[in-house]
């Protein structure tokens, strides 16, 4: 019988700092962090006397300052006597705005031209891929530009709606495309309104409660509860009971052409030209990378677990909505995340149709004003930075709700 | 036997009958149809509906491109052949833009007696990554493909041909110092020295040594000024070298990503997360206006540079992830052979995981280098005159006023040409390294 000897104790030598590779790792971490922090100091001092040659300081100051121009789409109220601040925060939200309404019309087009290309029909299949390769080959700026190109030379001018002969005409009645932007209806909340909010909300939430007792019904009893019917139900009746019932306090201003003067449209809300092309171009664009990703989860579905819930006796639908669908979409939410985030980055090319976005307001003309690059660029920077990581970080909670619970 | 059988039987067939054709529904275009369009009323109104919109987009593109005017010298030139040829207002597409401005278009402002230059580069490049991309192609090439990037640069910007020379001597310095004290078995030292007598030889005795071979044979081409890269040129080179660049530095970036030195992979995830978080146009912001406040007082450096720095920095971090995820993918039983052979780290990492990582990473990297092409349209939006800008540029022009649709075209189909033929080659790459256990 051997005894496993000890391990010889010598002293330490400095040799074992590179050769011995239990302290080998601790010897590149400090030579690589004293680099880093070399470099770091390297920069900071250049840039401090950057500065001070420049007669420069880092001072967020000039945000309060006033701004002194005009936007052309806000949501909030803006006027160019406003702070470079409010100038920014406008920017901010026309960034949220297109990013939260790209990422829904993306996902629409994606998940439709996704299944479409699967479909066994010869002629939309086809038609399918020739959007994919089309959009995902040729770059995202030229699809903006072009896009915009169409609805600012393709649309008839305002003066076209009017009069007897007017050539062109509203869509539906109520929404008119122009070269000087899309006007649409837009709601007016009279008196009564608030109540009218306070039953819609309740009705969602009485709505949900009824989709959990059945289910839990279903899970004690086998019974399944009619779902989709009674929750549209519990929805739409009280929210149009009071609507009629409170004497109509929502009332939709519909853009209209004045008779005489200069041919423009009154009332409504005109949405421009740049915020739609943006919209638009990065909807499509996305759309086809979201396309691709929709068909791969769905072909990683084996074939077999179609078919065993066919087994078991499920139908069509069921089998979509119970079996495949669950699976594929644990191979689609993660990519469909990334292609969000893409989205979201991607809207600072807004700047290329002129639509106010936070790269044109405070990394632009708010930069260009007071000459604070390094303070301007920061912000624009951490606040892309920021709605990236809450963007990830939300859809990985809700990935890992749905991700394979494995054992 | 069969003497009886023909008695007895009235009638007996002695040869084949031949086959009766399929049913006419059942062959031919006419089943094909049925299967593929019409097999169902969902299908049915699907085929409709796609040939509506088929009919919708092509009616007009089409006879607009099929009537385009290709001699003329300016848009009211065009305008007034159009009214001569269709009548008045008819749509009808002015390619003579294109054939007039395509040198503006492809190379930018590039001295009209150069353009030999960018193509051959162009060549050269196309030649060097043969057997980068294609095993089968002879081995011997590689040498060529070391020395391309310089003569690609020499070629571009001109100037003297020993600036490029002394720094690929740099390279040759340190690989020589590297390799004569790896032989002697201590691979840290080698490496230092290699690296100090790298950089030695390129801060210290380039520049004398390029000045003395230069005085000795004027071996030079004319300088060309950054400024005046344009168009789809200016486009393939930050393009190109931004691809190859961001690759070697996108895998380091995912070896420390995965690396076991805590204070490494923390370093790798802060880059990499803050680089993917912000746009790319504000990091090109970042190349143009910040950057000088973090260099030395005076130093301004090339904006294409800068501009190609920025580009494979970003890019490098989109690839490191797209790499930890193939790494992701090895199964750890991998790893353990690897330290059961006895490999140390790097040769564990050569030999073994980077293949397999790479190759499931393939379609992932090629992905990322079609966006890294066409994300370079973007430097159109810090003054650069990428192809769009261009455009933009002729479309100013008094002769070339109010001309939209037939550069977009062009811009658009010069682009889908190399972006589609990178995803081909991507998907073909992964078909021929397909191990799959099947």
């Amino acid at each position: 019988m051997t005894i496993a000897a000890e391990p010889p104790r010598r002293a330490f030598r400095p040799s074992q700092l590179i050769n011995d590779s239990r302290y080998r790792g601790l010897t590149i971490q400090v030579v690589a962090l004293l680099l880093l922090a070399g470099l770091i100091a390297y920069l900071g001092h250049n840039l401090v006397v950057n500065l001070r040659a420049l007669g420069k300081d880092f001072d967020f100051g000039f945000l309060g300052n006033r701004a002194g121009y005009d936007i052309g789409q806000t949501l909030i109220s803006y006027t160019n006597n406003d702070t470079h601040a409010r100038a920014a925060l406008v920017g901010m939200l026309n960034t949220l705005l297109v990013a939260a309404l790209g990422c829904v019309t993306a996902t629409v087009i994606g998940v439709l031209a996704g299944v479409l290309r699967l479909s066994k029909n010869w002629l939309i299949g086809r038609l399918m891929t020739v959007y994919v390769e089309l959009f995902r080959n040729v770059p995202l700026l030229l699809w903006i530009v072009l896009v915009h190109a169409v609805l600012s030379n393709a649309t008839p001018i305002p003066a076209e709606f009017r009069g007897e002969g007017a050539t062109a005409s509203m869509v539906f009645g109520v929404i008119a495309f122009t070269a000087q932007g899309t006007f649409i209806p837009w709601p007016v909340w009279g008196e009564g309104a608030e109540l009218l909010t306070v039953v819609l909300l309740l009705s969602i939430l009485a709505a949900l409660v009824w989709r959990s007792y059945a289910r839990r019904r279903q899970m004690a009893t086998g019974r399944p509860l009619p779902v989709l019917w009674v929750a549209l139900a519990i929805l739409v009746l009280p929210t149009v009971l009071a609507f009629l019932l409170l004497g109509r306090p929502v009332t939709f201003d519909v853009p209209t052409m004045r008779e005489t003067g200069i041919a423009r449209f009154n009332g409504g809300v005109n949405i421009l030209n740049s915020l739609v092309a943006l919209w638009f171009a990065l909807a499509l664009y996305t759309g086809a990378f979201i396309a691709e990703i929709v068909r791969g989860g769905i072909l990683a579905v084996s074939r077999g677990q179609s078919e065993a819930a066919f087994a078991l006796g499920l139908r069509p639908g069921r089998t979509m909505r119970l079996v495949i669908l669950p699976q594929a979409l644990r191979v689609i939410v993660p990519p469909l995340i990334s292609q969000y985030l893409n989205l979201t980055k991607n809207t600072s090319l807004a700047v290329a149709v002129g639509y106010a976005d936070l790269r044109a307001t405070l990394g632009g003309v708010t930069m260009n004003q007071t000459g604070r690059e390094l303070e301007s660029i920061l912000l624009l920077g951490l606040f892309y930075l920021v709605v990236s990581l809450v963007i990830s970080g939300a859809m990985n909670v809700y990935n890992r709700r749905i991700a394979l619970k494995e054992r | 036997m069969s003497e009886i059988h023909a008695e007895t039987v009235a009638f007996a067939r002695d040869t084949m009958m031949p086959p009766a054709p399929p049913p006419r529904r059942e062959t031919g275009a006419v089943r094909w149809m049925r299967e593929n369009l019409f097999s169902g009323p969902l299908n049915i109104i699907l085929t409709i509906l796609a040939a509506w919109l088929l009919w919708l987009a092509l009616r007009d593109l089409l006879p607009w491109a099929w009537r385009g005017i290709w001699q003329a010298g300016s848009a009211s030139e065009c305008r007034a052949i159009r009214d001569q040829l269709y009548g008045e207002g008819v749509p009808a597409a002015c390619w003579a833009v294109v054939r007039a401005r395509w040198r503006q278009l492809l190379f930018g402002f590039y001295p009209a007696d150069g353009l030999w230059r960018p193509l051959l580069a162009l060549g050269l490049f196309l030649v060097a990554v043969l057997p980068v991309l294609f095993s089968g192609a002879p081995r011997r090439l590689l040498w060529l493909s070391a020395a391309a990037p310089f003569v690609i640069v020499w070629l571009l910007w001109g100037g003297s041909l020993w600036g490029p020379v002394a720094a690929a001597l740099g390279f040759v310095v340190g690989w020589a110092i590297w390799a004569a004290v790896a032989r002697r078995g201590n691979a840290g030292l080698a490496l230092l020295l290699g690296l100090g007598a790298a950089l030695a030889w390129w801060f210290l005795l380039a520049r004398p040594v390029a000045a003395g071979l230069a005085s000795v044979a004027p071996l030079a081409l004319v300088p060309v000024e950054s400024r005046a890269f344009g168009g789809f040129t200016l486009s393939l080179v930050i393009g190109l070298a931004g691809i190859c660049l961001s690759l070697p530095l996108g895998v380091l970036l995912a070896l420390a990503r995965r690396s076991e030195l805590f204070f490494i992979s923390k370093v790798a995830v802060a880059y990499i997360e803050v680089i993917r978080g912000v746009p790319l146009i504000v990091w090109l912001l970042v190349a143009q206006v910040v950057l000088n406040y973090f260099l030395p007082r005076g130093t301004n450096f090339d904006i294409l540079l800068r501009v190609i720095i920025m580009v494979t920095l970003f890019s490098s971090a989109y690839i490191a992830e797209v790499i930890r995820g193939g790494l992701a993918a090895l199964p750890s039983g991998q790893y353990e052979a690897a330290d059961a052979l006895g490999l140390g780290y790097w040769q564990a990492t050569r030999l073994i995981v980077l293949p397999q990582a790479l190759k499931i990473s393939i379609p992932g990297i090629v992905n990322s280098f079609i966006g890294l092409f066409k994300d370079t349209t973007l430097v159109s939006i810090i003054s650069l005159f990428d192809p769009m800008r261009i455009s933009s540029t002729i479309r100013a022009t008094t002769e070339w006023g109010g001309i939209y649709w037939e550069l977009y075209v062009f811009v658009a189909l010069v682009f889908f040409a190399f972006c589609f033929a990178m995803s081909r080659y991507s998907i073909w790459l992964e078909r021929r390294l397909e191990r799959s256990h099947r």
